[in-house]
């Protein structure tokens, strides 16, 4: 430590790259640190319900799995995945419709470290700094991350209850030259709205008309509860949609598997960008979705999570109607795991954080949805984790805070 | 000897605590002290009474660790613990409470009022702010009146400010506490007592790059330049110090505080408020002025945790 010239802590602040500048510690993360106190009912994550899996077979399954084919679970393997693997994805694809006839194949079947990952190959193929990205506002916060990332500046397409508003995304398309459109048509998160039937296919004419390609990103698709969702937007087209989706949220999400179904050419580039990112995806974690999708009842699985987020979902909705203030709104998902909520007129999610906290229950505010900071009457609502009591008990808990800040703005109003 | 490190807890500053946490629970082993790492939480009284800690070091940050009330139970247990009594800490949390004894003994610290919501609802918020500014000046300085890092504080500049800095103050407290905001610069000096008395290790001189020590300049390293030891005249150090100390006394603490103050552009002293429970962070003040000092923090702390056992 110099006596002179003071310390920062951090040799490193003049060597950043640029895009790291702004990274700072975060007052509402630190407040975040609470959520997963059993105290607190936390409707902030996003995690699905694991303990719903069969977890002593899932188990057993993993360990005669190591005991067999160790050699080859467990050495390295090829950047693009494994073969078997994604064969079986083409075979759930093709229950949505996405396949030979609109072009699926195994080939073009990129394995990816989660969804996320396959966002991020996205990003590294196709964003130059300064470029624009359409998405609906609001949308997922782990895409708004790697857009940043890629120094992207993201334009947000409004929604309502039938999703992404065509005309919106028509104004888009005239004024600016994006990329591409990046999109969570089915049960979205965060508003768990979906894009109706007639409005996919507008969407799509309309992409088409202006070139842009189409970014689909679909984990939650399979989630409907008591519905079929409407196909997939990369069942519908064979050229100009990229459909990503993830084991996380139908499977495990500790396992960290998801992918990309690509055009043939762009394929090979995503295979070598990801082999200089992380080589290849955990042979292990491929080995363990092969062996559950083979030789379990896995769509027997996902029907269990469905019926179990259903009912929470209907928990949610019901406490919302019964206990939230006049004022708030919030949308009505068929499937996935998050509602979304509108506060009262003058009412600021995240200036909210810290009384909820101290009234044990979380959530997450809007802002963190929106690349430009807007979203602070909103907030989401997760009702996958929490059991259908703690579901009641958070919403009750949150109706109070929402009650008490709408108070406190009132003292102030005159004076604000 | 066996430590228990408290850490974590239920406050605002539950992330910070965990952090401080590891970093004592690192110190105190690496001098061989036989230490471990617990929550607040239903485990921990059948855990301290089965297996009887020496001490516990409290490195709770917020209202459990450093409103008294734990420090309460753990009484009601015979377990010592490290810093003040209940009583003491209570009087240190809670601001103007601390403000009023530091004023009765004379010590600087800016003019204030603290006031709980109710009282803005009941008598108009639009006259209470008025009066406040008219008083007070600007600008002003709105902050909890009980709570830490710098959380749901503003500095006020301009009077149409005032009430968005108050809703947010109330998102954190009922009651908040308004201040002539005093400009010079932020020092901290770390008090510790490890046998013949308090003493005030070298102050530290806090640079914040934007100007303000909010919460992202305190917990990001890079954002704010340290001075250990702060950049002042030997003199104007000097009252600093002994200011410091004072203040730690009349507020009758123990073992370890941290005195937050703010030396004017003439040399005279304020202090803001006073910490029974400093922050232990790869960023905090009280490790930075120990190695400023000379000292190692593993020593230093042992010390202090072997006073507070001897305290059976």
């Amino acid at each position: 430590m110099s006596e002179t010239g003071g310390t920062t802590l951090d040799d490193y602040t003049d060597r950043y790259a640029h895009r790291v500048r702004g990274m700072t510690a975060s007052e509402i993360r630190a407040l975040f640190a609470v959520a997963n106190r059993p105290e607190v009912v936390s409707l902030a994550g996003g995690m699905p319900y694991v303990a719903a899996l069969p977890l002593d077979t899932v188990g057993s399954m993993i360990g005669e799995l190591v005991a067999q084919q160790g050699d080859t679970a467990l050495q390295y393997g090829l950047g693009q995945g494994m073969l078997e693997l994604r064969e079986r994805i083409c075979e759930l694809m093709a229950d949505v419709g996405i396949d030979a006839r609109v072009g699926a194949s195994p080939d073009d079947v990129v394995v990816t470290v989660g969804g996320q990952q396959a966002l991020d190959l996205v990003a590294r193929l196709f964003l130059d700094p300064g470029d624009v990205v359409l998405a609906e506002g609001p949308t997922y916060v782990g895409a708004l991350g790697v857009f940043q990332a890629a120094q992207a500046r993201v334009v947000h397409i409004p929604m309502d209850d039938e999703g992404l508003i065509p005309e919106a995304l028509e104004e888009a398309l005239v004024r600016y030259r994006a990329k591409f459109l990046y999109t969570i048509p089915t049960y979205q998160n965060p508003a768990g709205v979906t894009l109706t039937e007639q409005r996919r296919e507008r969407v799509l004419e309309m992409c088409e008309r202006a070139g842009l390609l189409v970014i689909e990103d679909d984990p939650y698709g399979r989630l409907g509860f008591n519905e079929e969702a409407p196909l997939p937007l990369r069942a519908r087209r064979r050229d100009g949609v990229f459909y990503l989706s993830t084991f996380s949220k139908t499977f495990a999400p500790g396992l960290r598997v998801g992918w990309i179904l690509a055009p043939h050419a762009v394929r090979d580039k995503l295979v070598m960008t990801t082999e200089a990112n992380i080589l290849c995806p955990s042979n292990f974690a491929q080995s363990v979705i092969t062996t559950y999708l083979r030789t379990m009842p896995w769509r027997e699985q996902l029907k269990g999570y469905q019926q179990i987020y259903g009912e929470r979902r209907d928990a949610m909705l019901t406490a919302l109607a019964d206990l939230m203030p006049e004022g708030t709104n919030w949308t009505r998902p068929g499937g996935g795991l998050f509602v979304w909520a509108t506060l009262p007129d003058g009412l600021d999610s995240k200036a909210m954080v810290p009384r909820a906290i101290a009234a044990r229950v979380a959530y997450v505010p809007g802002t963190g949805f929106y690349a430009d900071g807007s979203g602070q009457r909103h907030m989401r609502l997760n009702f996958s984790y929490p059991t259908p009591e703690r579901i009641r008990e958070g919403v009750r808990r949150l109706a109070g805070v929402v009650e008490q800040e709408a108070a406190m703005r009132a003292v102030f109003q005159e004076a604000l | 000897m066996n430590v228990v490190v408290l850490a974590g807890g239920l406050s605002y500053e539950r992330d910070v605590s965990l952090r401080s946490g590891r970093r004592v629970l690192d110190a105190l082993r690496t001098v061989g002290v036989e230490a471990e790492m617990r929550d607040a939480d239903v485990s921990l009284l059948p855990a301290l009474l089965s297996d009887r800690p020496d001490a516990v070091f409290i490195a709770l940050h917020g209202s459990t660790g450093e409103d008294g009330s734990l420090r309460g139970v753990l009484e009601l247990c015979g377990v010592p613990y490290v810093g003040p009594d209940a009583f003491a800490s209570r009087l240190a949390w809670d601001k103007p409470s601390a403000k009023a004894v530091l004023r009765e003994h004379h010590i600087p610290t800016p003019d204030w009022v603290a006031l709980p919501h109710d009282r803005f609802s009941e008598l108009g918020a639009v006259a209470v702010l008025d009066r406040i500014v008219a008083r007070l000046g600007l600008p002003l300085m709105v902050k909890p009146a009980q709570g830490g890092s710098g959380l749901g504080a503003t500095v006020v500049r301009d009077a149409s400010a005032l009430p968005a800095a108050m809703v947010s103050c109330f998102a954190y407290d009922q009651t908040a506490l308004i201040e002539r905001y005093a400009e010079g610069v932020d020092v901290a000096v770390s008090i510790v007592d490890l046998g013949e008395g308090p003493i005030a290790l070298p102050p530290v001189e806090i640079v914040p790059s934007n100007g303000v020590y909010d919460y992202a300049a305190r917990y990001t390293a890079g954002l704010t330049t340290w001075h250990a030891p702060a950049r002042l005249a030997d003199a104007v150090s000097e009252s600093v110090v002994a200011t410091a100390l004072d203040a730690h006394k009349s507020l009758g603490l123990r073992d370890l505080s941290r005195v937050d103050l703010i030396v004017g552009p003439d040399g005279s002293t304020n202090v803001l408020e006073v910490n029974v429970s400093p922050g232990m962070t790869e960023t905090s003040l009280l490790p930075m002025a120990v190695q400023a000092a000379g000292m190692d923090l593993g020593e230093v702390l042992v010390q202090i945790v072997r006073r507070a056992a001897g305290r059976q």
